[in-house]
């Protein structure tokens, strides 16, 4: 989705603002917001893809002007709000309207050490041989998806170098829709910074993670 | 993304309302969401990156396995799972600085760094890694020179990196307990330089 968290090479947000000494949590909310994400995300309701593709369907002018914490709770209730799991009566007052319904799993605090320490990796058996290689030449697709997507609007349609072969990992474009995992081969191709800006860049190059649906190969005339 | 935290009451009684009904639904464990809490505010945090990185400068062989499989031995200090399931290792040099953003989202290697401070996860920073990294630097204080190339990395899958800044100069024959002590977090995103170690006593400038 063409959506304002697809934010690379877009200009005059200001400079960046670090903050010395900065706490880990600005306000008590955020602590619990975040912890809530965390702990919903371990039920199992929804997958990780599901989970960003809700936190970009934010409308573009209410994600910026959003802080990253309010961006999670707004993803965590339009999660739970589609699939049934709260009610909108419910979420103003707290108060239980309709029994919880069951879920997959409910995260037990003794369970959490290792459960973090497991983490979820998204690397799955190849569904066959990767395409490409390193040094392979290969051009990004021009697509303009509605639903949830990982290759940026800066890096599309653009000429770039197979420089790592990651193995097959969890295709997020599908994950995201509810269809599935789709594994796919997972590359880093690095594109001249040129090729993506013209001469406007104080960078050399920018790696970008690209699934192979995102890439097909490049025939350049020998120079 | 403003940061204007007017309604910062409205937010909290928002976020307890919905904590209390998805406790009430049997959804969560609140000695579950202290226990997630306690882990990223207290116990995770830059100090594990920065024990990897003097590893890595200090010892050849776990350089070298950090090169084959930074996953693995990353792993191998204890610091694995959540959002550093499959990490990756970037190593700076006087021609290439290498520099982490996420622009879609806020990936971060947690196990590493911990959860990432609120500029990471700005749209200044997001917007202008990928073309600007100088002038990215610039707002850091880093002034890199021209000779040396940035190439900036966007963490748009679950890979997630851990750049290994380049060993500071007069730290000779320093272990690596001590040398950790001058890697910082922005260090290993990129935005900075590990510190210079302290002037020697007395020493004349």
């Amino acid at each position: 989705m063409n959506g304002a968290q697809d934010m690379g090479g877009m200009q005059g947000f200001g400079p960046v603002q670090p903050e010395d000494g900065e706490p880990m949590f600005h306000a008590a909310w955020e602590r619990r917001a975040f912890a809530l994400t965390l702990a919903m995300g371990a039920t199992g309701s929804w997958t990780l893809d599901q989970a960003r593709a809700a936190r970009e369907s934010l409308a573009p002018d209410i994600y910026l002007a959003s802080s990253y914490y309010e961006i999670w709770l707004a993803g965590l209730v339009a999660l739970m709000r589609d699939r049934g799991l709260v009610r909108d009566d419910e979420l103003g007052d707290g108060c239980v309207r309709v029994p919880g319904r069951p879920l997959g799993k409910r995260l037990a605090a003794e369970e959490v050490t290792a459960a973090l320490a497991r983490g979820a990796p998204t690397e799955r058996a190849a569904p066959g041989p990767a395409r490409f290689a390193p040094g392979d030449r290969v051009l990004t697709r021009q697509i303009n998806p509605a639903g949830h997507t990982r290759l940026p609007r800066y890096a599309r349609g653009r000429r770039g170098t197979i420089v790592a072969v990651h193995g097959a990992h969890v295709f997020p474009d599908t994950s995201a829709a509810g269809r599935g995992e789709h594994p796919a081969w997972l590359y880093t191709v690095r594109f001249d910074a040129a090729e993506l800006w013209g001469p406007d860049t104080s960078a050399a190059d920018v790696c970008v993670d690209c699934w192979e649906p995102y890439l097909e190969p490049l025939a350049e005339p020998a120079r | 993304m403003s940061g204007n935290h007017a309604n910062l009451s409205e937010l909290d009684a928002r976020v307890r309302a919905i904590e209390s009904l998805l406790v009430a639904k049997g959804y969560v464990d609140p000695a579950a969401l202290d226990a997630l809490i306690e882990t990223y505010e207290h116990r995770v945090g830059p100090h594990n990156g920065a024990r990897v990185v003097a590893r890595a400068w200090t010892d050849p062989a776990f350089l070298d396995w950090l090169r084959r499989d930074a996953t693995a031995a990353i792993a191998s200090m204890g610091y694995s799972g959540r959002q550093g399931e499959h990490m990756i290792a970037l190593e700076n040099t006087p021609q290439t600085h290498h520099l982490v953003v996420c622009t879609l989202c806020s990936c971060y290697p947690w196990p590493v760094l911990g959860l990432p401070p609120v500029w990471y996860k700005s749209a200044p920073y997001r917007s202008r890694a990928v073309i600007d990294p100088r002038g990215v630097l610039a707002d850091f204080g880093v002034t890199l020179p021209e000779t040396t190339a940035i190439s900036v990395h966007d963490s748009t899958a679950e890979l997630r990196y851990l750049v290994i800044p380049m060993r500071p100069v007069g730290t000779d024959g320093w272990d690596a307990q001590r040398l950790a002590t001058l890697v910082t977090r922005d260090a290993m995103i990129g935005t900075g330089l590990a510190l210079d170690p302290p002037a020697p006593d007395g020493g004349a400038a």
